[in-house]
């Protein structure tokens, strides 16, 4: 009696092996469903992350080597202005400039690429079924693999002005770890505002070069005034970059008051990322 | 498929009907309501004060209303109906890539989305390299979309082309990639919104015909197109939508009637439901 010109066949193909997919009204999707279609996602992860790197570098003739002559440029005219009209009297200026900067870079590269990311890929999230945090950790991911790229340079630069190297940078992979947590958690928040609210991108990107000035990068701690110490200490940015700066230029390990406040910033952003991103994506099509 | 209503043309919302059929169901839509907000708050300055105000929530629209269908395994459904009538939000709820704001999709099996073709390209790229990319994209791995790379540069007929970046094609050397690509993969559920406009008649036809090869290999197809003529061709079943609702579902000839009685006689859209002396 059916009207369905049915295919004659013994089972159904395919669908039988292939896990079903539940689209389904509710408070959002839990982190571990995100997670599990983070890993089944990991090529087209890799293909965001080297598209990322390589599409930065296609287009010039030098290529990588921008990486490594930025801050190496950098390096130059800032010595200059520093050391010429600051005189903090900083031994190996450059070494404790650049290893707070490069990191710093990392951390503001990212999160203002990571809300426009959001924007360039709408057109892909409102036609293909992704990971909506797959952007956001894409970007993190390739934030993380140029900024070791460009420690490169900075080896070179010590190596140049006989700057001393320890044993101690055997522990940046997990300041690089820890950093790298905290930048995907405030990408994540920033990056899900920004699909709502068309002013977050501008208001941050000022407030971000406030917060770089609020940083000890390019003058030393001993300069703030003890009555505003424990407002710089407020900024985890002091943390999290202290504990990149003490193996690279001082030489020695992080102390593991920074590397727990780091962490527990860190740990705060993600849990922040996480919850303001499950609760606005299942808006985002509507809002892209 | 004895006492499943399925070829009758019937109102929304007929909660059980997909819990009847003891067949397997590819698609199963189960009270899916599709909310969007009408007005946009751009700005955080201005949500704030809204809140303090109080007037923070926004107006919104029903795309979809309690929208329970089933789509069995091997069956092609089409789905019809005028602008905005939701066809391509209830296509997108199957993809997954739209949320519903209640009820909920079940989709067994992977899906190749096909709606909006081409909009994982990246013009920089090659055609080859989009190839990849867009493999990744569909949850294809690398090595996965190495073997059917020739395949799909054959099928999408574009020759040498393959190699020189996106931006030389011409819309349709795009849409033609696009389609190739996607109907490469394998994929048991297939979703296809107005594909069919795009391209030449030549490729039109080839199209058509892939679209009939993969009913005959057992997928699963839910397709939107607005020429008639494809549907009733294609089709097992169609749905009408109107309004975010079902208002007819059946038989491709008998829904199309059904459409184009409605189109013609607008004082019919309202509050008559289809009489139930189309036959089986």
């Amino acid at each position: 009696m059916s009207t369905i010109p049915r295919v004659e066949r013994d089972s159904p193909p395919a669908v039988a092996a292939i896990p079903e997919f539940c689209n389904a009204a509710g408070p959002g999707v839990s982190l571990l469903d995100e997670a599990r279609d983070l890993v089944a996602h990991e090529h087209l992860l890799r293909s965001l992350v080297l598209r990322d790197l390589t599409v930065r570098y296609k287009r010039s003739v030098l290529g990588v080597l921008w990486t490594m002559l930025n801050p190496l440029l950098l390096m130059l005219v800032l010595t200059i202005v520093f050391s010429a009209f600051f005189r903090f009297a900083i031994q190996h200026f450059e070494v404790y400039f650049l290893s707070e900067y490069l990191p710093w870079i990392f951390f503001s590269q990212t999160t203002v690429t990571s809300m426009a990311s959001m924007a360039w890929n709408g057109p892909l999230m409102k036609r293909v079924r992704i990971p909506k945090s797959i952007f956001a950790v894409a970007i993190t991911l390739s934030g993380i693999a140029n900024l070791v790229i460009s420690c490169i340079p900075l080896a070179i630069i010590m190596l140049i002005k006989g700057a001393p190297f320890s044993r101690a940078v055997i522990f940046l992979p997990v300041s690089f770890l820890i950093l790298g947590a905290f930048t995907l958690g405030v990408s994540l928040t920033l990056s899900s505002l920004s699909v709502y609210f068309a002013d977050i991108k501008e208001t941050y990107q000022v407030a971000v070069v406030g917060l770089m000035y609020l940083t000890p990068i390019f003058y030393p701690m001993s300069i703030v005034p003890g009555k505003y110490l424990w407002i710089v200490r407020l900024n985890p940015l002091v943390h999290l970059l202290q504990i990149i700066r003490d193996p690279i230029y001082y030489g020695r390990l992080p102390t593991s008051l920074d590397v727990m406040i780091s962490s527990l910033w860190a740990f705060a952003a993600l849990i922040s990322g996480w919850v303001v991103f499950r609760r606005l994506s299942a808006g985002f099509y509507a809002q892209l | 498929m004895r006492g499943e209503p399925d070829h009758a043309l019937n109102q929304a919302s007929p909660r059980s009907q997909w819990r009847d059929s003891s067949s397997v169901k590819a698609i199963e839509f189960d009270g899916v309501t599709v909310r969007f907000p009408v007005t946009r708050i751009p700005f955080v300055k201005e949500w704030f004060v809204r809140r303090l105000r109080g007037t923070a929530k926004v107006d919104t629209f029903a795309a979809l209303t309690d929208i329970s269908l089933t789509v069995e395994s091997g069956e092609c459904l089409g789905l019809i109906g005028f602008n905005g009538a939701g066809k391509s939000t209830l296509l997108r709820v199957a993809a997954g890539v739209i949320t519903p704001s209640s009820g909920r999709a079940v989709v067994r099996g992977a899906v190749a989305p096909l709606i909006e073709l081409g909009t994982g390209f990246d013009h920089e790229l090659s055609g080859r390299e989009n190839i990849f990319f867009n493999g990744a994209l569909l949850g294809r791995s690398q090595r996965t979309m190495s073997t059917r790379v020739d395949e799909i540069v054959d099928f999408s007929g574009l020759g040498q082309f393959i190699d020189l970046p996106l931006r030389t094609y011409s819309t349709g050397m795009v849409a033609r990639l696009a389609f190739s690509i996607a109907t490469a993969v394998d994929a048991a559920v297939i979703l296809l919104d107005e594909i069919l406009a795009v391209g030449d008649a030549t490729f039109r036809e080839r199209c058509e015909e892939r679209i009939r090869s993969f009913r005959e290999s057992g997928c699963t197809i839910l397709l939107v197109a607005h020429d008639l003529a494809s549907i009733e061709k294609l089709c097992d079943r169609v749905v009408l939508l109107e309004e975010g609702r079902i208002v007819a579902l059946g038989k491709p000839a008998d829904v199309i009637r059904a459409y184009g009685e409605r189109s013609g006689s607008p004082e019919l859209r309202h509050d008559r439901s289809l009489s139930p002396g189309i036959p089986h």
